[in-house]
């Protein structure tokens, strides 16, 4: 939701990034304030997920020019584990499995450690089994998943919860998710966006990098940014979305060239 | 006929030998022993079998079987002790330690020198039948030696909830250890088995293990076999099972210790519908060597058998695996698959690893595969994106990828005591690792 008076928690800044030497991210711009839902749109291929993991600080990613500002100081410095703990999130894709982990004791060890990033308190086994068992119910989960190893044999829609779960232990301040919605049925899309929903609010931010228009029904984006070739061509409301899935992506390509000739 | 033997380096080991028995038997089986003991040579890297091992290191010492035994309190070995067992057999430097072991369960779980009397023909049908020494001089030399080891015989239709613990303490330096065990698990009868091979002090010493598992039709076996041996030992061990009518043997072996170590386990599918699980890992740093070689015989019809190795490899260490997988012409309906993977956390770190398939048969499902690796970048992204430093990152992957093995051990308070030491050594091992560029 946009507030009055709200504070820019990012800003991205003729981003340019490179993997294996070809650059992907070619000038992107965007500015995120505090309790506003964003959303990526675009093609296969025009960056949105390079994007996410860049800010994420994914090391197979080099940051070729721009900066990214968060809450006023520069993000590309950060390791990615201080930018978790400074309150950046990024729900993954393709979670990663970690056979002989089991699930509770991975997000307990996420959470104290985050926490004591923060200079919060951390929760012993026990206290931990509580909390987490509340957060669960906002995502419908079975307990059962504690006691599995992470994400090791979860369906694509139990995977994505489990990185909602994150989300809700970690309480970031800017929560990027990327393609939340792909692999999920009907019944786990809305349960994830309730989720996302619940954890949203005025202080913190969420940017959804999505391919689709059917998660935007679930969770109501301020803006929708269509990317493509590494920049973000268009920004427009939640109705920009609609056009989109009407429309396709091609017509967006076509407007910015035509701009471009009739500036030239 | 002893005469031929007392020559070279396998010859000079035969000093100090058990006296003879009174079984005729038996006498003749160590006979025979000795004079394969003389026959052979100490296996080199030419050998195709130990291509990737040199025990050259051994035959630059000499070891010699101790005598008499040391006293050892019983607050000595608490540390390994397993609050489970039903029974424990506990050898010092290769012999009986009485006073240190119990049985509650009954059975026959007594040492072998001992119970092969009253056992004779039980024993004489299986000892030495299935781990063949003809042509390998460590079951040989332990044959030549048979003397205290552990005899252990679940009747027909007996399952034993709790484990047998065989705890083979190792004390001093320069001593010769031939620890020989026969597990006889007789139709339907089930029983879970640890072998624990440990060591008080740093002392270089000669482990040289034989067991021998006969399984009789429906049988279940559970074999933990635990290799935390001083960082100077040099550890041999042959395992031979061999699986009657729909049998079930579930091996899980871990080797953490020794300077070289040599595991080779042979499970033999004898009749139709026989399984098996075999399980193994290495967690070596240092300049250590551990080389696990296993077959998996397929000799009859409808058997399945399940593999997983993995190996963690730091520091200079080399881990070598070689599987072979042999399924008989008529061995039909046979399921077999094999994986080999490993972890290598320095640039110095080596693994050899060879799956071998040879399929006979032509009615199989038969899948194996080997990886050799480093720690995945986007595994240790996805933990680092939560907040874990990276070094925090890289042990929770190698704990991870290690525990997978020690998980499938069935005594809960080992599983523990392993994992907690699996944690240890991997917060040295991967933060190490940090180093890497």
């Amino acid at each position: 939701m946009i507030y009055q008076d709200s504070k820019t928690l990012l800003a991205v800044r003729n981003l340019r990034a490179t993997v294996n030497g070809i650059e992907i991210l070619k000038g992107m711009d965007l500015t995120v304030k505090s309790g506003e839902v964003h959303a990526i749109m675009g093609p296969n291929g025009s960056g949105k997920s390079t994007f996410s993991k860049v800010l994420a600080g994914h090391p197979a990613y080099e940051v070729s020019g721009g900066d990214v500002v968060f809450e006023g100081s520069n993000l590309l410095e950060l390791a990615p584990e201080a930018r978790a703990r400074a309150g950046v999130f990024l729900g993954f894709q393709y979670p990663i499995e970690i056979p002989g982990v089991a699930n509770s004791q991975f997000l307990r060890l996420a959470y104290n450690t985050v926490q004591a990033g923060r200079g919060k308190d951390e929760l012993d086994p026990l206290e931990f089994d509580d909390f987490v068992r509340e957060k669960m119910k906002l995502l419908e989960m079975n307990p059962d998943f504690l006691d599995r190893s992470v994400n090791e044999g979860f369906s694509g829609g139990e995977k994505k919860r489990n990185e909602i779960l994150q989300m809700a232990l970690l309480e970031p301040k800017l929560a990027i998710l990327d393609e939340t919605d792909s692999g999920l049925d009907i019944d786990a899309l809305r349960i994830v966006a309730g989720g996302v929903n619940q954890l949203a609010h005025k202080d913190n931010a969420i940017v959804l990098v999505t391919h689709y228009q059917r998660l935007l029904n679930y969770i109501v984006p301020d803006y929708v940014h269509v990317m493509e070739s590494g920049r973000i061509v268009k920004t427009g409301g939640k109705e920009l979305a609609l056009e989109l899935e009407a429309r396709g992506y091609d017509w967006v390509g076509a407007e910015v060239k035509a701009k471009l000739r009739v500036s030239t | 006929m002893n005469t031929a033997a007392t020559t070279g380096y396998l010859g000079s080991l035969l000093q100090g030998r058990p006296p003879a028995s009174s079984l005729t038997w038996l006498n003749q089986l160590r006979a025979n022993a000795v004079d394969r003991v003389g026959a052979l040579t100490v296996p080199t890297t030419r050998d195709e079998e130990w291509r990737f091992t040199d025990i050259s290191p051994l035959t630059k010492l000499s070891f010699q079987p101790a005598q008499g035994m040391p006293s050892l309190a019983a607050a000595a070995i608490t540390q390994w002790t397993i609050p489970e067992a039903a029974a424990r057999l506990v050898f010092v430097d290769g012999t009986y330690a009485p006073q240190h072991s119990f049985n509650h369960t009954g059975l026959t779980v007594e040492n072998l020198a001992a119970g092969v009397v009253p056992h004779s023909a039980a024993v004489q049908a299986h000892l030495g039948r299935h781990a063949a020494f003809e042509r390998n001089a460590f079951a040989a030399l332990n044959t030549a030696f048979l003397h205290d080891g552990a005899l252990i015989v679940v009747p027909r239709g007996l399952a034993l909830a709790a484990p047998v613990h065989l705890l083979f303490i190792a004390t001093r330096k320069h001593a010769a250890s031939y620890p020989r065990c026969l597990v006889v698990a007789e139709s339907g009868s089930a029983v879970t088995v640890v072998e624990d091979f440990v060591a008080i002090g740093n002392e270089a010493y000669f482990t040289n293990a034989v067991t021998e598992m006969a399984l009789g039709g429906n049988a279940q076996v559970h074999h933990v076999r635990v290799q935390r041996d001083g960082a100077e030992a040099f550890h041999f061990a042959n395992c031979a099972v061999s699986l009657a009518h729909a049998s079930r043997y579930h091996s899980v072996s871990v080797a953490l210790g020794a300077r070289i170590s040599r595991h080779n386990l042979g499970v033999l599918l004898a009749a139709e519908g026989a399984e098996c699980s075999i399980d193994g890992l290495a967690l070596i740093g240092g300049r250590q060597l551990a080389d696990s070689h296993t077959l998996i015989d397929h000799a009859m019809p409808q058997g399945v058998s399940r593999q997983l190795h993995k190996c963690i490899v730091d520091d200079a260490a080399r881990a070598v695996f070689n599987g072979n997988i042999m399924v008989r012409a008529g061995a039909q309906r046979t399921d077999s698959s094999q994986s080999s993977r490993n972890l290598l956390l320095s640039g110095k770190a080596r693994v050899d690893t060879k799956p071998q398939l040879e399929i006979f048969a032509d009615d199989v499902k038969c899948a194996h595969g080997a990886t050799v690796g480093q720690l995945d970048v986007d595994e240790v992204f996805y933990l680092r994106s939560r907040g874990l430093s990276d070094a925090a990152a890289r042990n929770l992957l190698t704990y991870a990828f290690g525990a997978e093995i020690i998980e499938r051990i069935p005594v809960v308070s080992l599983r523990n005591r392993l994992e907690q030491a699996l944690l240890a050594q991997t917060q040295t091992a991967a933060s190490g690792a940090v180093r890497q560029p």
